[in-house]
C-alpha cells in the first residue's frame, strides 16, 4: 500500500475574539516584534484549545503537532468532540487555510466536500448549477457532460432540472447537491459532516453511496460526530482531542476510546444518609457489558445500575425508577416486586431492551417499604439518560414513529 | 518495501507560501470554472429583471444626458468642438469600465468568503471572471457609443472628423484599463479581507478620482499649473487616448502614455502579489 497523504507536525494557531478594532494596532506590534526578532507578543506557547475555559491569550492551537499517514484505499474516520480540530484538519488538507507549522504531502487528485451545494446560485437552474457546483469541486466540463444524465437521474428531480434552484424545496436542493457530489471521482475525498442535512432515509442513502465510493479503492477521510456511521464506513479512525492526536487505530478501537472519554465519570454519587433505613449511593447507565455510557443508541439494550445501602432489615422494599421528560411529564415507571432485604450494600441491575426513540430524559429514583406504604427516599433527576439515533445504512428510522418504538414478535397464522 | 513514492508528491502544503509562488498553471487547470463563473455573472445579474440586459445601456445613456445638460449646457465646459453627448459618452463608458473592474473585484475575497471557506480553487478565478464579465458589458456599451457616433455622422457629417486607422489601439486601451482596474481591485480585496474600513473608501474614492480625469472636460482646458494632477491619474491618458483614437482630438503625449504603462504594470504586479499572499489564509480573518 502506498502512502497518499503524509502529515508531519501540522499545527494551526487561531486568533480568537473580534477582528476589527485594535487589529491594526496589534498587527503593528506583532510586526515590530518580528523586526526585533522577538517572540510574537500575542502567541502564548503551549496553550491548547479547551473551549470551556477562558485562556490567557486570545490565540488557540486548533491543531498541535499532528503526524499521520494515510494509505491508498483507506477509509479513515476522524472523530472527536466539538472543537477538537477535526474540521481544521480537513480545511488544511483541502487548502482552504494554511497550517501555522508543519507540512502535508498529498498524492493524487483531492476533492473536499465540506458542505454540499457550495456555490449554488439561486437564480440559476438546476442544470446550470450542476455545472457550476461540479466545476467548483474541481470537475472538468467534459466530465460533467459525461455524467450529466446520471447526476440528474440520481437526484430524482428531473422534472425541475430547468427551474431556478431558489424555487426548490430544501429537500430537492440537498438531493441535487448530493447528486453532484456523489459523482465526483477524485482519488482522495475529504468529507465533513455532510450527512448532517436531510432526513434519516436520505442520510442512509448517502451512507450507502459513500460505502460504494470506498469500495472502489478510493481514499476517504471522513469527519463525523455520528459514531454509528464511522463504525459502518471506516476501517481506521483517529481521535482528536483539544487539537492533539489522541489515538489512532482501527475504527472500533478508536470509537471505544472516544466513548470512554465522553462517558467517563458518569457514575453519579449521592450523599450518605445514615439516618435513613435505606439510601441510594450511586447510579449509572451502562451498555449490555456494563460499560458506562451517557448515550444509548436506540434499539440497543442497556442497563441501569443503582447502588443502595440498607442500614437495617427492611420488609417489602421497593425500588422505583421513573422516566420523565425535562418538561416534567412522567413517561414511565419501572419497579421491582416487593422484597425483604437484610442490612448491606446492594446493586440493583435493571436490564431492558431499548424502546425509546431519540431524546433526553431524567431518571427519578424512589425507595419505599411496606409495599409502597412508606416512602424512604425520592431523588428527582438522579441522572440524565440520552438516547441517540446513530445512523446505520441498513436501518433507517423515520422521525415520526413516536417516543417509544419497539420491534416485537408477532404470532402469525393462517386465518383459516 | 521499496521506497518508490518518496519524491513524487502531487501537492505539498506548507505554512508559508513564497511571495512569488504564483501557481499560474492552476488557473489553466480551472479554466472551465472560469468560463462558468463568467457565464453565471452575466446570466444571474439580469435574471428576474424586466428590462434584462437593457440595464447595461441605460446608465450610460442617462449619465450622458445629465452631463450634457449640467456640464455642457449649464456650465458650458468645452468639448473640443465635438457634439456634447459623444464627448461625454466616450469618457463615461471608458471610466465605467475601469471603475466597475475596480469596485467589483475589490470585494472578491471578503464577498466570497462563504465559498472560499468551503472549497479550494485558485482564488483569483473569481476576480478574473468578474473582470471578464464586465468586459462584456463594456462591449455592449461600446456598441451604444458607436451607434450614437453613427447617428451624428449621418445627421451632421461635417462637424466631426472620424478616423478609424487608430482603431487597433482599442484592444490595447481595453487591456490597460482592465489590468489597471484588476490590479487595484486585487490590492484592495487583499486589504479589505482584513481591514474592512477600506471598503468604504473605495466606492467613494473612485467617484472622486473621476473628477481628476478628463471625463467631463478635455485636458486642453486644464491650466498648465494643475495639469500634473490630472495626469497623475493613470486613467487620464487612457480616457484622452480613447477620444484621440476616434476623433483625433485631445492631448496625448508620449510621457503620459509611458507613465500609464508603467503604473498599470506596477499596480497589477503589486495587487497580484498581495492577493496571492493573502489568499492562502485570509479565511481565518474573514
Amino acid at each position: 500500500m502506498s502512502t497518499v497523504i503524509k502529515i508531519e507536525n501540522i499545527s494551526k494557531l487561531y486568533r480568537l475574539g473580534t477582528i476589527g478594532s485594535g487589529t491594526l494596532q496589534n498587527d503593528l506590534k506583532r510586526w515590530w516584534a518580528k523586526i526585533n526578532k522577538k517572540e510574537d507578543p500575542f502567541q502564548k506557547i503551549g496553550e491548547r484549545n479547551i473551549q470551556n475555559k477562558s485562556g490567557i491569550s486570545n490565540q488557540i492551537w486548533a491543531l498541535k503537532d499532528i503526524n499521520l499517514e494515510v494509505n491508498q484505499g483507506d477509509v479513515l474516520g476522524i472523530i472527536g468532540k466539538n472543537g477538537a480540530g477535526k474540521s481544521t484538519l480537513l480545511k488544511i488538507l483541502s487548502r482552504i487555510t494554511s497550517p501555522t507549522t508543519g507540512i502535508a504531502r498529498i498524492k493524487g487528485r483531492i476533492a473536499s466536500l465540506l458542505e454540499i451545494g457550495t456555490g449554488f446560485h439561486p437564480d440559476l437552474t438546476g442544470r446550470e448549477n450542476i455545472y457550476l457546483n461540479g466545476a467548483i469541486l474541481g470537475m472538468l466540463r467534459n466530465e460533467i457532460d459525461q455524467r450529466l444524465d446520471e447526476i440528474i437521474d440520481y437526484s430524482g428531480i428531473e422534472r425541475y432540472i430547468d427551474t431556478p434552484v431558489k424555487r426548490y424545496s430544501s429537500g430537492m436542493y440537498v438531493r441535487l447537491a448530493f447528486a453532484v457530489a456523489a459523482h465526483l471521482e477524485p482519488e482522495i475525498l475529504l468529507i465533513d459532516e455532510v450527512l448532517a442535512v436531510g432526513d434519516i432515509s436520505f442520510q442512509a442513502k448517502c451512507l450507502r453511496k459513500m460505502d460504494s465510493i470506498a469500495k472502489q479503492g478510493r481514499t476517504v477521510l471522513f469527519v463525523s460526530h455520528n459514531i454509528g456511521s464511522i463504525r459502518v464506513l471506516c476501517d481506521k479512525a483517529i481521535l482528536l482531542e483539544n487539537g492533539k492526536l489522541k489515538y489512532k487505530g482501527t475504527a472500533v478501537e478508536t470509537i471505544d476510546k472516544y466513548l470512554e472519554g465522553i462517558d467517563k465519570a458518569d457514575e453519579d454519587s449521592f450523599n450518605i444518609e445514615e439516618d435513613k433505613i435505606a439510601y441510594v449511593t450511586k447510579i449509572k447507565i451502562t451498555d449490555i457489558n456494563e460499560k458506562s455510557l451517557n448515550t444509548i443508541p436506540i434499539y440497543k439494550p442497556y442497563k441501569i445500575i443503582v447502588s443502595v445501602t440498607i442500614t437495617s432489615f427492611i420488609t417489602d422494599f421497593i425500588l422505583g425508577v421513573g422516566f420523565s421528560t425535562f418538561e416534567n411529564v412522567s413517561l414511565r415507571t419501572i419497579w421491582l416486586k416487593p422484597t425483604s432485604l437484610d442490612k448491606g450494600e446492594y446493586l440493583f441491575i435493571i436490564t431492558e431492551d431499548n424502546i425509546y426513540y431519540t431524546g433526553k430524559y431524567q431518571i427519578n429514583l424512589g425507595l419505599s417499604m411496606l409495599n409502597g406504604k412508606e416512602t424512604i427516599q425520592y431523588l428527582q433527576n438522579a441522572k440524565t439518560i440520552k438516547f441517540e439515533n446513530y445512523v446505520d445504512k441498513n436501518m433507517a428510522f423515520d422521525t415520526n414513529c413516536g417516543l417509544i418504538i419497539n420491534q416485537q414478535d408477532v404470532e402469525i397464522k393462517l386465518s383459516n | 518495501m521499496i521506497k518508490s513514492n518518496s519524491n513524487n508528491w502531487d501537492l505539498t502544503i506548507t505554512p508559508h507560501r513564497g511571495w512569488f509562488d504564483f501557481h499560474l498553471s492552476e488557473i489553466w487547470q480551472y479554466r472551465d470554472l472560469l468560463k462558468i463563473y463568467i457565464r453565471r455573472n452575466i446570466i444571474a445579474q439580469y435574471k428576474q429583471t424586466i428590462l434584462g440586459p437593457i440595464w447595461i445601456i441605460i446608465p450610460p445613456i442617462l449619465t450622458t444626458l445629465v452631463f450634457t445638460v449640467i456640464f455642457g449646457n449649464i456650465a458650458n465646459i468645452s468639448t473640443e468642438g465635438l457634439p456634447k453627448p459623444l464627448f461625454y459618452m466616450a469618457g463615461i463608458i471608458t471610466w465605467n469600465y475601469f471603475s466597475t473592474a475596480l469596485t467589483s473585484t475589490s470585494n472578491s475575497l471578503a464577498g466570497n468568503a462563504g465559498i472560499y471557506g468551503k472549497v479550494y480553487f485558485p482564488r483569483i478565478i473569481i476576480p478574473l471572471a468578474t473582470l471578464i464579465s464586465s468586459l462584456v458589458r463594456y462591449f455592449i456599451q461600446l456598441m451604444l457609443f458607436f451607434s450614437l457616433l453613427g447617428y451624428f455622422i449621418i445627421n451632421n457629417a461635417d462637424s466631426i472628423q472620424v478616423q478609424l486607422q487608430l482603431i487597433w489601439l482599442l484592444p490595447v486601451l481595453v487591456i490597460l484599463m482592465g489590468i489597471q482596474g484588476l490590479g487595484f481591485g486585487l490590492l484592495f480585496s487583499a486589504i479589505t479581507s482584513k481591514y474592512r474600513d477600506v471598503r468604504f473608501l473605495i466606492g467613494f474614492g473612485v467617484q472622486l478620482l473621476m473628477y481628476a480625469s478628463p471625463v467631463i472636460f478635455p485636458l486642453s482646458i486644464v491650466p498648465e499649473k494643475y495639469k500634473w494632477i490630472i495626469l497623475a491619474n493613470p486613467m487620464s491618458a487612457i480616457v484622452e487616448s480613447f477620444r484621440y483614437m476616434v476623433f483625433e482630438v485631445g492631448q496625448v503625449c508620449f510621457n503620459s502614455i509611458l507613465y500609464t504603462l508603467i503604473f498599470t504594470g506596477g499596480i497589477f504586479f503589486l495587487g497580484f502579489l498581495f492577493f496571492n499572499h493573502t489568499e492562502k489564509d485570509f479565511i481565518d480573518n474573514a
